[in-house]
């Protein structure tokens, strides 16, 4: 599904990604991890056309991706949960599913009541501006946007990020949901335990490249991996 | 598309039943405010009337920059040349060709989104600085056509003579009924920006103004439906511009210059970017100030002008929409603590 090769791209006067190399197939849910500033969260917003590519190719379905606007990846099948969750806060949560709404309708099998019965707790925010919700309802809102385009496959940074440990438990269960439903997921993550809840492999990125790659129960039974890459116990 | 408000009707609106009443409570203000309009002529003086009626042509050229400024995020110096645009090409017809109401208001309208269509397709590619430098220079450029195009526009003199507008074949000469034709416009207009604000495309133009590149994550092509809000917004000011030259019956450059402009985006922040109601207040404001305080203050209205605008950027940042943002918070707030036991 997923095909990138030799990726580079960065900012201005530094390039952050040296040459990423990633398959991913359809279906599967790949956890992203590394330390900060090792470039994944550049890698997400390059794969989006937010960032630039400045060698190498990404491909969807075969389709060549590369340094594609971001609406033109977004029509392509992918989607984005960004860091930060990123929701318009002045729109309500209705004005948030419905904008998403119109560009996935009629393209795959999300629509708003199955979003809403996946993400239950927003039904009960539907009036709510998205700036008065929990950082866990808007978490929530953020992967609902990104489901109703019907996308192929879903970009996710840091879902857990500046959530509390019960929180990250619930968007754990939303996305292991979402796998259930068969969408195929990059979950970049800090959060070992969410990672390895939801992910089928694990890739480990360092210095804007991935230097390691393996199913997630033989990631997990080696902590001496995990305490090399990532410097944990 | 399935509607999420569908969705909530068939969940028997957990929080939808009180939605229906208070849709119509939120209409009531707006009902008893066109009743007092309608009304106005029987008690003001035809003086009184005129500048009522003014107040209605700039409010509804501040409320078509608002659709700019304040819901799509694209604050333009030089929106007074689809206003120009349309006064002048409403006064050139009625002069020309026909005075009827109707034919004027719409090729007035047709003319500023025609010119909005062919300035707007480069200045919505651009952001930030860069369009207001462009949007300014479209301003000057229509300013200078008009200033130097004598045959058609009149000139620096403007464009006089036009005929009393007609409604039906009947010349409306009195200032109540010329009013009237004028409000009805405005109420029109009024509702057609109101509505493209609530449509789908009024929200996608709030997400552009709030995050572009998330709305081109979500799929979206910002530049039509920028584009679509730029010439929409043109079209309303040339209507706008087509009601001045019917109210007025003259034409003069000022009215496409850099002043026009920016005294409309001062009604725009006065009243409150973004609500569209607001700068209608605004609107109210700058030519009360301008056109009925300023003569009885020795040509001092624009010192009035720029201290209110002074105390507003203060003491109501979002505008007089703002005030009424502070009322529904205080509602709400007190409505919780009475459901707290």
């Amino acid at each position: 599904m997923l095909e990138v090769r030799g990726l580079q791209s960065g900012y201005r006067h530094s390039t952050v990604l040296q040459g990423v190399d990633l398959d991913l197939a359809d279906g599967r849910v790949l956890g992203l991890l590394g330390r900060n500033g090792v470039g994944k969260t550049t890698l997400v917003n390059t794969l989006m056309g937010l960032v630039r590519a400045s060698a190498g190719t990404v491909r969807l379905d075969g389709r060549d991706l590369t340094g594609r606007r971001p609406d033109v990846v977004a029509r392509a099948g992918v989607a984005v949960v960004p860091q930060g969750r990123r929701v318009w806060a002045p729109l309500t949560v209705t004005e948030h599913l419905d904008l998403a709404a119109r560009r996935g309708r009629g393209r795959g099998p999300w629509d708003t009541g199955r979003v809403l019965e996946l993400l239950p707790r927003l039904g009960e925010r539907l009036r709510h501006g998205a700036g008065q919700l929990s950082g866990g309802e808007q978490q929530m809102l953020a992967i609902a946007r990104a489901l109703l385009t019907n996308p192929r496959l879903v970009l996710m940074d840091e879902p857990s990020d500046g959530l509390a440990p019960a929180v990250v438990d619930a968007i754990g269960q939303v996305v292991v949901g979402m796998k259930a439903e068969g969408v195929t997921l990059l979950v970049v993550e800090q959060d070992l335990h969410l990672a390895f809840a939801v992910a089928d492999e694990i890739a480990v990125m360092q210095k804007g490249r991935i230097v390691h790659r393996c199913p997630t129960p033989e990631f997990r039974s080696d902590s001496t991996v995990a305490h090399r890459l990532l410097g944990v116990a | 598309m399935e509607s999420i408000v569908a969705d909530t009707a068939a969940t028997g609106g957990r929080r939808g039943g009180g939605r229906r009443p208070s849709s119509l409570l939120r209409a009531v203000p707006a009902v008893v405010v066109l009743v007092l309009l309608v009304a106005a002529p029987f008690v003001l003086a035809p003086f009184a009337t005129t500048v009522l009626g003014r107040i209605l042509v700039f409010a509804l050229f501040a409320v078509s920059l608002d659709l700019l400024v304040g819901v799509t995020g694209l604050p333009s110096l030089g929106h007074a040349a689809y206003f120009g645009v349309g006064a002048y090409t409403a006064g050139i017809v009625a002069i020309e060709v026909t005075s009827e109401g109707l034919v004027l208001v719409l090729v007035a309208g047709l003319a500023g989104a025609v010119a909005a269509a062919a300035t707007g397709w480069l200045a919505v590619r651009s952001s930030g600085v860069f369009f207001l430098m462009l949007t300014l220079a479209v301003g000057e450029i229509v300013y200078q056509l008009t200033t130097t195009l004598d045959s058609v526009t009149g000139g620096s003199n403007g464009l006089y003579g036009i005929p009393a507008v007609r409604v039906g074949g009947t010349a409306l000469t009195l200032a109540g009924y010329v009013y009237w034709f004028v409000l009805a416009v405005f109420v029109l207009g009024f509702t057609a920006l109101w509505l493209v604000s609530r449509s789908p495309v009024g929200g996608a133009l709030r997400g552009i103004r709030d995050n572009e590149p998330r709305m081109r994550s979500l799929g979206y092509s910002p530049f039509r439906y920028k584009y679509v809000a730029f010439v929409i917004a043109g079209a309303v000011a040339g209507v706008a511009g087509g009601l001045f030259a019917v109210q007025v019956r003259l034409v003069t450059p000022t009215e496409a210059g850099f002043t026009t402009g920016a005294l409309a985006l001062l009604a725009v922040i006065l009243g409150g970017a973004g609500s569209l109601w607001g700068p209608v207040l605004g609107a109210a404001v700058v030519v009360l100030v301008r056109d009925a305080l300023g003569p009885t203050l020795e040509g001092h209205g624009p010192l009035v002008l720029g201290i209110v605008f002074v105390l507003a950027v203060y003491l109501l940042p979002r505008g007089f929409a703002g005030l009424a943002g502070i009322s529904a918070a205080v509602q709400r707030r007190r409505a919780a603590s009475r459901r707290t036991p």
